[in-house]
């Protein structure tokens, strides 16, 4: 076998998430039940959410708050958001009742409650930059609970070009990237079985 | 924003409190609303394909 760090990476890939995991084709025979639809529309949600957000990074301000094309995406924008956020705190409340870490699902469940984190410090940033006299109060609100935390130093939530960055670069290649991180361990490891299961049912298949 | 939207928004939001909880009537329609979503989403029965009933 190569020792070049090229074939090391392939083979433990190959191993661990082989195509047929990656994109299966059929599910175990106990995922048929609307609370495994809810990570998919988180999904589709951010989607959304994502292609929204390009639209008003180039189109800027002056356009999404005085044309009525501009309005509505930034009306999709913020309500992809919410629908975003009830999809994923839903998804969280059925694995947390799934006890979804179980079967070295662990790191699939810590991504997720990191994305979680990611996903609030994301919208909180988006409200700081709706260039409003909403935004304007939330920022004042905002940077005394900061202050009091003593990390007012290295969030000002009243600076509107730092929390613009961290809104359209930062938080959402993070929040990407561990997206992607938690989809695929959730390809590897498989969906978490019913806590009940019979042992051959995690091999049932439709 | 003109018409009724306005006229249901514009104004400062309703809050319950009772002790130490204090809750805003709309958070409080959300998580009612997110709530039902997620027992409809545990016990309404997933549509299948014909052949899986066989």
């Amino acid at each position: 076998m190569s020792e070049m760090w090229t074939a090391k990476l392939r083979n433990k890939w190959q191993k661990n998430l082989p195509i047929e995991k990656l994109l299966p084709d059929d599910q175990p025979a106990f995922v048929v039940s609307w609370i495994y639809v809810f990570g998919v529309l988180t999904l589709s949600a951010l989607a959304v959410i994502i292609a929204s957000g390009i639209v008003l990074a180039f189109e800027g301000p002056a356009w999404y708050h005085t044309s009525d094309v501009g309005k509505f995406m930034n009306s999709m924008h913020f309500w992809s958001v919410q629908l975003f956020f009830v999809f994923m705190v839903i998804h969280l409340w059925g694995k947390y009742w799934m006890a979804a870490w179980r079967g070295n699902r662990f790191r699939t469940w810590a991504t997720g409650a990191v994305a979680f984190v990611a996903s609030i410090a994301t919208a909180f940033t988006g409200y700081l930059v709706q260039t409003n006299f909403d935004s304007q109060w939330i920022s004042f609100e905002a940077k005394d609970g900061f202050n009091s935390m003593g990390i007012g130093a290295f969030f000002n939530v009243t600076n509107l070009g730092q929390m613009l960055l961290l809104h359209v670069a930062f938080l959402p290649l993070l929040l990407g990237v561990i997206t992607v991180i938690h989809v695929l361990m959730v390809r590897r490891r498989g969906v978490v079985p019913p806590i009940d299961a019979e042992p051959q049912m995690n091999e049932a298949r439709l | 924003m003109t018409g009724w939207i306005s006229d249901f928004m514009n104004h400062p939001a309703t809050y319950l409190k009772s002790g130490w909880l204090q809750i805003s009537v709309s958070n409080l329609i959300v998580i009612l609303l997110m709530l039902t979503i997620f027992a409809l989403a545990i016990f309404v029965p997933f549509p299948r394909d014909k052949e899986d009933h066989k």
